[in-house]
């Protein structure tokens, strides 16, 4: 059977910012599959030069409402490095923590609000509320606690309040602390709960070869700082992350695109586990092998899962976290520090996937250049291209295009794309 | 939905972004303890960032974001046509925000530097009021969802909303925080509308003034104290300027 259609999804649901999907299939045959960001550009970078770089952080978070600590951070961790500024012990542990409420935050978000009303044929969670209520509430669990974790060291949940350069300008209470520990461990059945429910979802078949570009340390599954990796083998210093995006511009985004050793390349938490799957905890390594996911996995739709494993080495993470931080005094958070010249890169895993801030200060420390490549930014040209794929096969197995929407739609949502952070 | 066997009637809701990190309107599906019940008193019409579903009878538009384009513009004014009550939701929409920092370059050269030849449209950015006229405002970077779940609760039952008319500072008092200044900051608490909870002042950190001038505060005592002080009269216009809530008080000769 020949067909002929037309996709024209203009500002895609659920998905944070503003992005398009355009499909043409003629006779039988795709045409064209383009995603298309058609975000507002703010011009982030201008907006620091002439920033001190004490500002520069609390600036920077808010090119981003669910990724803030992350974009926080690496700006913290920028002008840290090109000043030569070392923060405490314990500082750095409270950053960690920061980093895996906002993670546990926004995969929560994504799998919950974003990803599950496709796979249950809904248009939003609202009317999941309703059929499937425990499993709304344990995913409503799981986002209070990464909230609360990040509200604990942070002062907020959204736009980070006590992360400064040096360290922390103050530490959470000790009773603040057992408070989480307790409720992180009351929290784990909420956590089974959807993983139990994840397992009942059928998750889409579909393979692409990709590149998949994460930091890598080592030591621990990587959130601040640490070698650039790909599945290709490729392997830079921090510093060297121009070489790891290679950015480009096409004429029908207003979002850049990137790629390394191919056309295209993929970031976030499927990428992190490929990259660094031997350095999750024990119950995350046996979740993901129950799930049958491995390294080094193909399925742009496994990410879904990769957040979820993500999820559980974040609750045995952040105990351990915890634990170490009740030993400690927390006199020492910050540390004493001069403003100077210097340029650096920065780069963390934000929830999306590795995030660079890179930065040159002035002898008084005002930014004099900026530069922040974004996760999606990073995913965008991937996107692309797993869209002409998924679409071209969809259309060989004779699929209609209200299910080919749905497939594309799924796809895009499966990266968690934050637009209007990748338009900067 | 009933309240004392009093039947009350859902709120059509629409929201809304425009240039902006879309953190005011996450801040709706957070406080997940309350989150339920909020949602019980809403018929959410249309919300791109949630739902699929998108329906044109809201009766309230909450707008998150500044202007920087002209199909904004267009986008705007529809809803306004159709919402009975507009409200400026989160810093960016009720002052601009910080993306007001880019008004103080030419807009041309901006885009040279961030995206080289290619032509990509952009103005300076504006707030919602300077485009269509806004009901309410509930300012913040981000939003306090105590505070809008008051405001909503609010206009569900028909009941006044006031946002608070006294500075951060005494909010911050009351927490027995040590004063910023004490320390050597300059902190905009004494200027700044309440509301959030010295959230800010609380992490010691000074607040950036995200909610704008308060209605009952003394400026020129506020400078007297930052010179008092011997703080930078420079550091003070920088926090000053972030989020273009104070675009009125700005002093450029000092």
């Amino acid at each position: 059977m020949k067909v002929d259609f037309n996709i024209d999804i203009h500002h895609l649901p659920r998905v944070e910012g503003h992005g398009n999907i355009h499909i043409s299939v003629k006779n039988g045959t795709l045409e064209k599959a383009q995603w298309e960001v058609i975000e507002t550009p703010r011009f982030f970078e201008m907006m620091l030069r002439g920033v001190s770089a004490e500002r520069a952080s609390f600036l920077t978070s808010r090119i981003c409402g669910i990724c803030s600590i992350s974009h926080s951070l690496a700006s913290i961790r920028t002008l840290e490095r090109a000043m030569e500024i070392e923060p405490p012990e314990a500082a750095k542990t409270i950053r960690l923590l920061a980093m895996h409420g906002e993670t546990l935050q926004s995969h929560a978000l994504h799998l919950f609000f974003l990803a599950a009303p496709d796979f249950l044929d809904m248009p939003s969670a609202v009317p999941i509320l309703h059929s499937h209520p425990e499993i709304v509430k344990a995913g409503l669990l799981l986002k209070e606690l990464g909230n609360e974790m990040s509200i604990a060291t942070t002062g907020r949940a959204t736009h980070p309040v006590s992360l400064v350069l040096g360290g922390v300008s103050k530490a959470p209470s000790k009773q603040r602390l057992k408070e989480l520990k307790e409720m992180i461990l009351k929290r784990r059945t909420a956590l089974d709960r959807t993983t139990d429910f994840f397992r009942t979802l059928s998750i889409p078949e579909f393979v692409r070869e990709t590149e998949f570009i994460s930091l890598r340390n080592g030591k621990d599954y990587p959130f601040i700082g640490g070698d650039l990796v790909s599945t290709d083998g490729v392997v830079r210093d921090e510093n060297d992350y121009l070489l790891m995006t290679n950015e480009y511009l096409t004429d029908f985004s207003t979002s850049k695109f990137t790629r390394v050793s191919r056309q295209s390349s993929a970031a976030g938490a499927l990428a992190r586990f490929n990259n660094n799957s031997r350095l999750l905890g024990h119950r995350a390594h046996d979740i993901a092998a129950s799930f049958g996911l491995e390294p080094i996995c193909h399925n742009p739709f496994m990410n879904n899962i990769a957040q979820l494993v993500e999820c559980h080495h974040i609750f045995e993470n952040a105990e351990m976290l915890i634990e170490s931080l009740l030993d400690d005094d927390l006199q020492e958070i910050r540390t004493p520090y001069k403003l100077k010249a210097g340029e650096a890169t920065g780069a963390v895993e934000a929830p999306r996937g590795v995030l660079y801030h890179h930065m040159e200060t002035d002898d008084k420390g005002k930014v004099l250049k900026a530069d922040c490549i974004i996760p999606t930014t990073q995913n965008n040209a991937n996107i692309h291209y797993d869209l002409q794929a998924l679409a071209a096969e969809a259309v060989k197995d004779g699929k209609t295009d209200r299910e080919t929407e749905k497939l594309c739609e799924m796809l895009v949502r499966s990266y968690d794309p934050c637009i209007s952070c990748s338009v900067h | 939905m009933n309240h004392l066997g009093f039947k009350i009637d859902k709120v059509k809701i629409g929201s809304f972004d425009f240039t902006c990190c879309e953190g005011c309107q996450l801040q709706l599906a957070n406080k997940e303890s309350t989150l339920p019940a909020f949602l019980g008193l809403l018929d959410i019409r249309n919300f791109r960032e949630i739902s699929s579903e998108r329906h044109d009878d809201y009766d309230i538009a909450l707008v998150e974001g500044s202007i920087t384009r002209s199909d904004e513009v267009e986008r705007l004014k529809a809803i306004r046509a159709q919402a009975k009550v507009l409200i400026a939701f989160g810093t960016c929409a009720c002052f601009g925000g910080v993306n007001n920092l880019k008004n103080k370059i030419p807009q041309d050269e901006a885009v040279k530097v961030v995206y080289g030849d290619k032509k990509v449209e952009t103005m300076p950015s504006m707030k919602i009021s300077d485009i269509v006229s806004v009901d309410l405002m509930i300012p913040g970077c981000p939003v306090s969802k105590a505070e809008v779940e008051r405001i909503v609760v609010g206009v569900v039952t028909r009941s006044p909303n006031n946002l608070p008319k006294y500075p951060v500072c005494v909010d911050c008092k009351q927490k027995l925080n040590t004063c910023l200044f004490d320390l050597g900051e300059v902190c905009l608490g004494p200027v700044t509308k309440a509301g959030c909870d010295a959230v800010c002042p609380t992490g010691k950190t000074p607040c950036l003034g995200c909610r704008g001038p308060s209605d009952d505060m003394n400026f020129p005592s506020f400078i007297q104290i930052v010179k008092e002080k011997n703080l930078s009269l420079d550091e003070m216009q920088e926090k000053l300027a972030f989020y273009n809530g104070f675009a009125d008080y700005l002093d450029h000769e000092s």
